[in-house]
């Protein structure tokens, strides 16, 4: 046997899986698409006393829209959001991003709530989370509340999440568009082989006027840190711009001067804050292009 | 112990598993099916894809307790009345393979992926067994393999139409 030995609960709602996470204790963890927990089980790093299976749980599994806003179950998974009509209309940057997030066969069982909790600065998600604006709702037997995501992010595989809180749902607002401008957004990683962890990446949503001048930006940064990261610095060297290429350049350098990757065999902290940097030139560019061919 | 009861090949069977029974552990140890391996157990490397309802997944991070009610196709059912699966054949003749320890995997990923797009580019190829390491091929003749699945299987798809 691979994983410690555990006792197991498939629940088929909400209000039974938070009853048995708050009667669980400490020791009790949930599992959604478990390709982040099963590989930890069987490498034994964790050993939890009791698995919550939130797999059973069908009302965590819709996509709807509702007050302008996209409204995502937990436990969609990560192939459904990037294939879903709704996100591919308003908020293309997401699907965008969930195509660098593993391989086919892990997006098939990888659930928007377990990266969202897993809460990794090298996860896709996380990131368009953020700049998106998005918050998440925390069910517990306590009653529920929001959470905006930047509240939620805490550190490296920590969130502001109580321990007895299952995360329900994912809630992205439509994008505020001015009138008579077009967004462009792209995202932008490295890695040695598609699919893997990302060394480093970033991505951009630009609006541009009828003029070109760029309106509104929002810049984000993938494996910058201790957790996903947005650059309010950067956005606003960007906007009132024209997004030429030297202010691009400009707006990259700023996003990254402060960053503080986390190093490793696979590249250490200047290497990566270069890659990160060079991928946020690139989104923005990539973005801008988008937006001046109207092709979002 | 927890009773699951799964149809795997299309024959169902009952069973008492322990939570913490790898599906790909039960396929190979409880029911006999060792066509299925194991490479990594860590979701990385694919050698254990199987078709859980329909979609790959990597059996060694899906437990056997949540393959309960479910279908599960592996490598050993997807040959008819013993034929091989186009996918299989395509393999054996374009030499897909080496050692062959990759292949049951490759062969459910590519099944998936022409599920999902028949007629993908090789660059469609290569992303789609992303997720599926050769330490033996190289690739060229697994993508090889898969470009004339495709055709077959579209052409056949067409003729059936
Ligand atoms: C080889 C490999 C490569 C990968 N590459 C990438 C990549 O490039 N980018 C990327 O972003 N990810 C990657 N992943 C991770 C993958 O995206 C995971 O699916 C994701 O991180 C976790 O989602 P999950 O549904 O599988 O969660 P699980 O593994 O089931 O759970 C993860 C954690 O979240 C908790 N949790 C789950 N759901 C909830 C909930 N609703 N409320 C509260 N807590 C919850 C669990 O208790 C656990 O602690 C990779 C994984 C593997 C195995
Ligand atoms: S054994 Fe399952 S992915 Fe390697
Ligand atoms: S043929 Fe040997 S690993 Fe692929």
């Amino acid at each position: 046997m691979k994983p410690p030995a555990f006792e197991y609960e498939a629940p088929s709602t909400v209000e039974d899986a938070a009853r048995l996470l708050a009667d669980g204790g400490d020791d009790a963890k949930l599992l959604a698409g478990g390709q982040s927990l099963i590989p930890l089980l069987n490498l034994r790093f964790a050993a939890p006393s009791l698995l919550i299976d939130l797999n059973g749980v069908l009302e965590l599994a819709h996509i709807n829209e509702a007050a302008g806003e996209l409204r995502i179950g937990a436990l969609v998974r990560h192939s459904a959001v990037a294939g879903h009509a709704l996100v591919a209309e308003r908020h293309p940057l997401l699907a965008e991003a969930l195509g660098y997030v593993a391989h086919p066969q892990i997006r098939n069982r990888g659930t928007i709530g377990g990266t969202t909790a897993h809460s990794d600065p090298a996860a896709e998600v996380p990131v368009v989370l953020l700049m998106s604006d998005a918050r998440v709702i925390a069910h517990s037997t306590r009653g529920q509340r929001e959470i905006a995501v930047d509240d939620l992010f805490v550190s490296i595989f920590t969130t502001s999440l109580e321990p007895d809180e299952i995360i329900t749902e994912v809630i992205i607002p439509d994008r505020h568009v001015e009138p008579g401008t077009i967004t462009g957004s792209s995202f932008q990683e490295f890695a040695r082989r598609h699919g893997d962890y990302a060394i480093g990446g970033g991505a951009a949503i630009v609006e541009l006027d009828a003029e070109g001048i760029c309106r509104n930006a929002r810049v984000g940064l993938l494996g910058a840190g201790m957790r996903p990261e947005e650059s309010k610095a950067a956005a606003a060297v960007l906007e009132n711009s024209t997004l030429a290429e030297d202010t691009v350049r400009e707006a990259a350098r700023v996003a990254t001067a402060e960053i503080n990757p986390l190093g490793n065999v696979h590249g250490d902290v200047q290497y990566r804050r270069e890659v990160i940097r060079e991928m946020t030139f690139r989104a923005v560019m990539t973005a801008a292009n988008k937006a001046k061919a109207g092709t979002a | 112990m927890t009773q699951i009861s799964v149809r795997v090949d299309g024959a169902s069977y009952a069973d008492d598993v322990e939570p913490r029974t790898l599906l790909v552990h039960y396929l190979r140890e409880q029911l006999g099916k060792v066509g299925t391996v194991v490479g990594c157990d860590t979701s990385n490397c694919g050698a254990c894809t199987v078709h859980l309802d329909g979609e790959s997944v990597k059996s060694c991070t899906v437990l056997a307790v949540q393959a309960d009610g479910s279908e599960v196709t592996t490598i050993e059912g997807i040959a008819e009345g013993g034929e091989l699966h186009p996918m299989q054949r395509a393999f054996h003749e374009k030499h897909g393979l080496q050692c062959g320890y990759c292949t049951p995997g490759m062969i459910m990923a590519s099944i998936d992926l022409l599920k999902n797009n028949p007629n993908p580019s090789e660059a469609e190829i290569r992303e789609g067994i992303e997720g599926n390491l050769c330490r033996c091929t190289g690739y060229v003749n697994i993508v090889r393999a898969v470009q004339q699945a495709a055709g077959e299987m579209s052409s056949t798809a067409g003729a059936q139409a």
